[in-house]
């Protein structure tokens, strides 16, 4: 199976609440909260694309965008 | 042809009008005095492709009914006193997301379980008051097997035309006895059916704001619009809302669309009412020995006659005071404290005038135990 | 169609606390129906009371916000009327198993195909932190300053007891799994219901030192284990997740069709 490629991880500021869950729970420490308790990508080239963070989201805020690899299509 | 004549109960004779009404789906829960409705209806609505369902509790056959409206159906339930008391909040959802269902409360004595196998009619302001909140209600109810279909029928027409519960007031006499019924052939009464809005697929569709003539054309639920349904305040299109104008303008609402159609709505009888100086206001079976009295006294030259109400909420107040204007005294006669007494006095000119003839033992009020009243009031002795 | 197709993105951001499970449940629930590529004019959401039941107004389905514990009698209505709608359930604890847990288990008796989803959270969060029957003892709440000494109902085996025909059980932070879980649910002919452990960070984690949002995900993590899995086996005390009920029976508007079948032909011979 191909590996995803990360295209974009959106985070709609108006919707996050700041909880901390995506950043305490990113396998790869992508997501950080800044000042204003608002979740930021601050290392996306670290991202496997394994989207727990958008899944997990209690606030529906955060949407990672991919492409699928060479191999598919 | 010739017509179809029955000999059955009045709860058979409410579930032949029901089915005359189109019922799809009822939902219910066993208790005396009304389970024939369910019994009958059991056995009717699957022959027609309808749906019966016995439900766990007189709570949940309430909001099924509710449910099963929303797809589109033509629904009722039937209960006796305890079982309206737990249905009232429910009534308050169905009255709040204005969704029209009927509701068969066959009466029996209360309060609590009270005196399950005999005739009251002690359910009157809990049918117009049971649900918290400010709100309107319709309450129909009848006299005689005829009546109880025609009512039955007039019910579901109310509950599509004003999108709202629909309560028969009916009592243990009325439900248990038999009598005749001839069912009216197909096209005689008037169906109302639900009106539907013909707004297309992908425009803005708003099930909460009225025509201009009050009326909310609806979408079934499994239908093009996806809207939302809440028993709490809300705006055109269902979703919730706690703004002061939505409020104070939904309130208004509910109360006005069947307020101020008191007149539509109302449905009563005379009997020997041209010239009456004493007049008995009454409904349901104690209207029967009423009309008995009233009938018998004019047949020796007494000037009394009957204003036999049909439908109790909202109260015709306007008829009642029309009616009573000239007469001597007015009597009402009821099989409880005086519920309808305390709306035929704030109708009148002179309520001082007005009295109450009523039974509340379980026993059919007769109209020996009327003419005993009358007599006094009369100045003809004890 | 898009995950977001399926919101009332009006509505967002969503009235529930930062770091409420219900939001997750929320997202595994909509991933699901996308995933399903379900039509959203065949669903029908029906909720009840209280934080669970607002879940109804973020879908964009038929939505039916009802009255507290009542949403399955509801649903029941609904479903028997219209048996070709998808009838979606989410309660919370006092709906489904409190003021509603009569219609529960005599939804789940019937097995009729609606999908139950208890958003167990241990909490009546919108009234401020009250225990509830999914409480259990020991536990901190405002109508329990001194900790319940309620025992608790565990829903499972509630529902298994109560002939539900599909009964599983998962948390808020196994939300892949949650999904999955929901899928198969939505898909499953029959009663079906789905448990998932949610956490209230507000009224629940404050007061019983469970820490925050992220603390309590970990304890989900931690409390519980996977049925079948060596971690279940070599400690049984942990909440087992997965399926514990996947069986066919008679559905309930199928059978409804067949008395149709029957008194129609009764009739006309």
């Amino acid at each position: 199976m191909a590996k995803k490629k990360l295209l974009e991880i959106m985070i709609n500021r108006d919707w996050c609440k700041g909880c901390g869950i995506c950043v305490q729970f990113c396998p790869t420490k992508v997501l950080e909260l800044d000042g204003r308790e608002k979740v930021v990508a601050v290392r996306p080239e670290d991202c496997i694309c394994c989207k727990m963070c958008e899944l997990r989201c209690p606030d529906l805020a955060i949407e990672v965008l991919t492409q699928e690899g060479d191999k598919d299509e | 042809m010739n017509k179809k004549v029955r000999f059955l109960q009045g709860n058979e004779a409410c579930v032949e009008g029901a089915i005359y009404a189109g019922v799809d789906f009822f939902a219910g829960y066993p208790i005396t005095p009304s389970t024939e409705i369910a019994e009958r209806l059991s056995e009717y609505l699957p022959q027609r492709g309808g749906k019966f369902i016995q439900m766990e509790d007189e709570i949940a056959s309430m909001c099924a009914i509710i449910g099963a409206s929303l797809t589109g159906k033509k629904v009722m339930t039937a209960t006796s006193g305890p079982g309206f008391s737990l249905k009232q909040e429910a009534i308050g959802y169905a009255c709040m997301a204005e969704i029209p269902c009927v509701i068969a409360n066959v009466q029996r004595g209360g309060p609590s379980t009270g005196n399950p196998t005999h005739v009251s009619q002690g359910d009157i302001n809990q049918a117009r008051w049971g649900t918290h909140g400010d709100h309107s209600i319709i309450a129909l109810t009848a006299s005689n097997h005829q009546d109880v279909f025609k009512m039955t029928v007039d019910a579901f027409n109310m509950a599509e035309t004003y999108r709202t519960p629909v309560i028969l007031l009916f009592d243990e006499v009325i439900g248990h006895m038999r009598e005749k019924l001839v069912i009216p052939e197909e096209g005689e009464l008037e169906i109302v059916d639900r009106l539907r809005t013909s707004v297309p697929k992908d425009v803005d569709y708003h099930p909460y704001l009225p025509r201009e003539d009050g009326r909310l054309p609806m979408s079934d639920f499994g239908g093009e619009h996806r809207y939302n349904v809440t028993g709490l305040f809300h705006d055109m299109w269902g979703f919730p809302s706690n703004n002061p104008k939505i409020v104070n303008e939904l309130l208004r609402h509910l109360v006005d669309k069947i307020d101020n159609n008191v007149q539509a709505i109302t449905r009563y009888k005379e009997h020997c009412l041209e010239g009456a100086e004493y007049i008995l206001v009454s409904y349901g079976s104690s209207a029967r020995s009423a009309i008995h009295l009233a009938q018998n006294r004019r047949n020796k030259g007494e000037k009394i006659g009957v204003l036999e109400l049909q439908s109790l909420w909202p109260f015709p107040t306007e008829l009642v005071r029309e009616k009573c204007a000239r007469a001597k005294a007015v009597l009402v006669v009821e099989m409880n404290m005086g519920q309808v007494l305390t709306q035929v006095k704030a109708a009148v000119d002179n309520p001082d005038r007005v009295f109450l003839a009523n039974r509340i033992d379980g026993k059919l009020i007769t109209p020996s135990d009327i003419k005993r009243l009358l007599r006094v009031i009369q100045g003809r002795g004890v | 169609m898009a995950v977001k197709d399926y919101l009332r993105e009006r509505f967002f951001p969503h009235m529930w606390c930062p770091g409420c499970g219900h939001g997750t449940i929320l997202n595994a629930l909509v991933h699901a129906v996308e995933e399903l590529e379900l039509n959203k004019n065949e669903i029908v959401m029906v909720s009840g009371i209280g934080c669970s039941a607002r879940i109804s107004g973020y879908v964009d389905f038929h939505s039916l916000h009802t009255l507290h514990g009542r949403a399955l009698a509801f649903a029941t209505g609904v479903k028997l009327s219209r048996p070709n709608l998808k009838v979606l359930v989410p309660m919370g604890d006092g709906d489904a198993l409190a003021i509603g847990g009569n219609h529960f288990i005599h939804a789940a008796r019937r097995n009729i195909d609606i999908t139950a989803i208890v958003m167990n959270n241990r909490i009546y969060g919108m009234t401020g932190g009250q225990f509830s029957p999914l409480s259990g003892p020991g536990v901190k709440a405002t109508t329990a300053p001194y900790t319940t000494i309620d025992n608790n109902f565990d829903v499972v085996e509630l529902a298994k007891a109560a002939g539900a025909s599909f009964v599983a059980r998962s948390t808020a932070y196994h939300v892949k799994e949650s999904t999955e879980l929901l899928k198969k649910a939505i898909l499953h002919k029959g009663f079906s219901v789905v448990e998932i452990l949610s956490q209230c960070p507000t009224h629940y984690g404050r007061k019983n030192k469970e820490g925050d949002a992220v603390g309590m995900l970990e304890l989900q993590k931690t409390n519980t284990a996977k049925l079948g899995s060596k971690a279940l086996e070599d400690n049984p005390g942990l909440i087992p997740r997965g399926i514990f009920v996947e069986k066919e029976c008679p559905e309930y508007c199928e059978e409804y069709d067949k008395i149709i079948a029957q008194a129609m032909k009764g009739r006309n011979s």
